[in-house]
């Protein structure tokens, strides 16, 4: 690889061509059928089908809050680290959650996380989860990452 | 409604929430309660991995399981719910790496309102007091 950081790809470039292994490389994410569906620098969008295992309240068939966490969780770690300009892993510091209106009975979750801020070891982050759209969003999420250490280059394709 | 006539007391109830919500068998979840104290236990299954690299548990399965704690806790508690109480919000602090081995928890309840409740819940390993995550969140706990 040339040493020249312009010809070389972003990381956020790397990730969108290798999205499919990295939403395949999470076994928690697997199990809960999440998948990515695009990434750009400091942007990820995703979709959380509706399963019947991951339902919350049997009652109505609503899925749980966890799946609307780790979903949140995945979608804005990868805004994170797709925001920076080197391959970094990020690490979750905290993430808040707020519940707005309960997702509904057998559609997919649409997800979409973004990296609004960075610092020398910190990326900030909110997103969103919505059936249609952003006006009647299901729940919210605003983040903090940790940034990690420098890790090798070939690493980067597993990502997320 | 069924439950009364069969005369469950209400550590049974959490018992049942917890047997019967797909979510919390597809993370293998136990709950021990003990009068109004309970521990939910989380054993280790390959699949609640977020990072294979480090064998990490995946922080969105911890957050999930914390979420599933405080619920049982003020569901416990809480005496004129008929059911586990919904969330309003929550925040999730991440303190250690969840290692590939049983993860525990506890929620307390912080302050019991009329209408919403407080809680605070941590999850540990090795040492209660080396917490791997700890949450904090609200619940709706109205009449409904």
């Amino acid at each position: 690889m040339s040493d020249d950081p312009a010809s070389a790809p972003e990381p956020w470039e790397l990730m969108q061509e290798n999205i499919e292994m990295i939403s395949g490389g999470i076994p928690w994410g697997r199990r809960m059928a999440f998948r990515f569906t695009r990434i750009e620098k400091g942007h990820a969008w995703g979709l959380q089908p509706w399963k019947e295992r991951l339902v919350g309240d049997p009652d109505t068939g609503v899925i749980h809050g966890g799946v609307l966490t780790a979903f949140l969780d995945n979608l804005s770690g990868t805004a994170a680290s797709s925001a920076l300009s080197k391959p970094r892993f990020v690490a979750t510091l905290d993430l808040r959650i707020d519940y707005m209106r309960p997702a509904e009975k057998g559609r997919d979750i649409i997800g979409e996380a973004e990296c609004y801020h960075t610092t020398r070891n910190i990326c900030f982050t909110r997103a969103w989860a919505y059936h249609e759209s952003r006006d009647k969003v299901i729940a919210t999420a605003a983040g903090a990452f940790a940034i990690n250490k420098p890790r090798p280059a070939e690493s980067i394709a597993r990502m997320g | 409604m069924e439950e009364e006539d069969m005369k469950l007391t209400r550590a049974d109830e959490v018992r049942a929430f917890i047997a019967r919500t797909p979510l919390a068998q597809e993370m293998g979840l136990r709950c021990e309660v003990m009068g109004d104290e309970m521990t939910m236990i989380m054993p280790f299954q390959d699949k609640l991995i977020g990072n294979f690299m480090i064998k990490a548990i995946h922080g969105g399965a911890i957050g999930a399981f914390l979420e599933l704690t405080s619920q049982a806790q003020v569901f416990l508690v809480t005496e004129h719910l008929a059911r586990p109480p919904r969330p309003i919000n929550l925040t999730i602090d991440y303190l250690r790496q969840g290692h590939a081995k049983d993860l525990y928890a506890r929620a307390e309840i912080t302050k019991m309102g009329r209408r919403m409740c407080s809680v605070r819940a941590e999850a540990w390993q090795d040492e209660r007091e080396k917490p791997v995550t700890t949450l904090m969140a609200h619940f709706m706990v109205a009449g409904d």
